[in-house]
């Protein structure tokens, strides 16, 4: 999933300006399951903003709702009207849904309330590490299912390095080495042969190095709906 | 309607202490101040962040949260996780700029009659010294 964190409301207020119309719109997916802008924080945020607001004697009217997927078309139509309505947009989508909202509604003003932070998952509730980094070219068949690229601090292909110490990363005793699990992984399995193997160059160019990045499937493309 | 004039305090009580407690006070005719308004809850475990933000909203001036000892949680942990949670609400009442006292959370039993009583005098001060939610539209003029 896509995890982000929510900015403080001393930001989100000076991002917001001297709008008075403000829509808070929630996203029903990621940001919903690591708990920054599903539809009780959405809620949240708009209690919170009505209250500052008002208490820094200018009260905003300020209205939140919530989408199953901020980073869909058809989802962003059924709100289209309460879009027009606002003055500004405060999207507690990760980046993509706001961009989707600024795309979507091309006389909207929309603004981030999220710091969109990794792709990860939930090791306990309340707590979420970073795992991918959609580098495009997916290495975790040569590394045991542990993906040196996000893990490793410096996405090493040939770690550890020599700051590995007692299983933890140089950068932070907290973080643990990548290439150590990496190691002890294929060992418990029997499989450090598979670190034996020459390995060519990382192609990168499918990573953000080859600029913005977009698929096609035209075997799932719809005749009417091309551009 | 919040009544504009006095104190409003809302005291989220779990039913399987401090209900029990102020219950007790009741039968014993133990007397604490009127401001308290008690909210039943399954659990302290329940409370939640936007249940007490629009309880701020709608004006009030206060809010308790009275849960089981530690260790004696009909749920187990219900009472550590609302402190936890307590804590954020706190947070958020700074960010937005009111005074996160005005937000307290405390264990007891309910046996606890007298304590229970305490408790409410103490936080029903500690609101008086802070004042009246500025939020409501009568006190904002
Ligand atoms: S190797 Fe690339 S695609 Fe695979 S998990 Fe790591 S960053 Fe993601
Ligand atoms: S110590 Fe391990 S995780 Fe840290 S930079 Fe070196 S190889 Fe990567």
């Amino acid at each position: 999933m896509i995890v982000a964190e929510q900015k403080s409301l001393d930001e989100i207020k000076s991002l917001i300006g001297s709008a008075n119309k403000v829509l808070v719109v929630g996203c029903g997916t990621c940001v919903t399951v690591c708990f920054a802008g599903g539809s009780r924080e959405a809620a949240i945020m708009s209690s919170s903003l009505r209250m500052s607001s008002k208490l820094d004697g200018v009260p905003r009217n300020v209205s939140d709702v919530t989408v199953q997927r901020q980073c869909e078309w058809e989802y962003l139509d059924t709100i289209s009207k309460q879009v027009e309505e606002a003055d500004i947009v405060l999207s507690l989508g990760c980046g993509i849904g706001v961009q989707a909202i600024a795309e979507h509604f091309p006389n909207t003003w929309v603004v981030p309330g999220l710091n969109t932070t990794f792709m990860g998952l939930p090791l306990e509730q309340g707590v979420w590490a970073e795992r991918c980094a959609a580098c495009g070219d997916c290495i975790l068949g040569l590394t045991g299912g542990i993906c040196p690229i996000a893990r490793c601090s410096k996405s090493l292909l040939n770690g550890p390095c020599g700051g590995s110490e007692d299983g933890h990363c140089e950068i932070d005793p907290e973080i643990p080495c990548a290439w150590q699990l990496i190691y002890d992984r294929l060992s418990s399995m029997d499989k450090l042969d598979v670190l034996m193997e020459l390995q060519a160059p990382k192609n990168w160019q499918t990573s953000r190095d080859g600029g913005p990045r977009k698929i096609i499937r035209e075997d799932l493309r719809l005749v009417g709906e091309e551009e | 309607m919040v009544d504009t004039d006095s104190y409003q305090i809302v005291a989220y009580c779990c039913e399987h202490c401090a209900y029990g407690a102020a219950d007790l006070a009741g039968g014993l005719r133990l007397q604490y101040p009127p401001e308290v308004k008690i909210v039943l809850i399954p659990c302290t475990g329940k409370i939640d962040t936007l249940m007490v933000l629009h309880a701020f909203e709608a004006g009030i001036d206060g809010v308790m949260v009275a849960g089981c000892l530690p260790g004696d949680c009909h749920y187990l942990e219900g009472n550590e996780n609302a402190n936890r949670r307590i804590e954020r609400i706190k947070n958020l009442l700074e960010q937005i700029g009111l005074e996160p006292e005005r937000v307290n959370m405390y264990n007891l039993s309910s046996a606890m009659a007298g304590e229970f009583t305490v408790i409410v005098e103490e936080t029903t001060n500690k609101i008086i010294s802070i004042g009246k939610n500025p939020l409501l539209e009568e006190r904002l003029r």
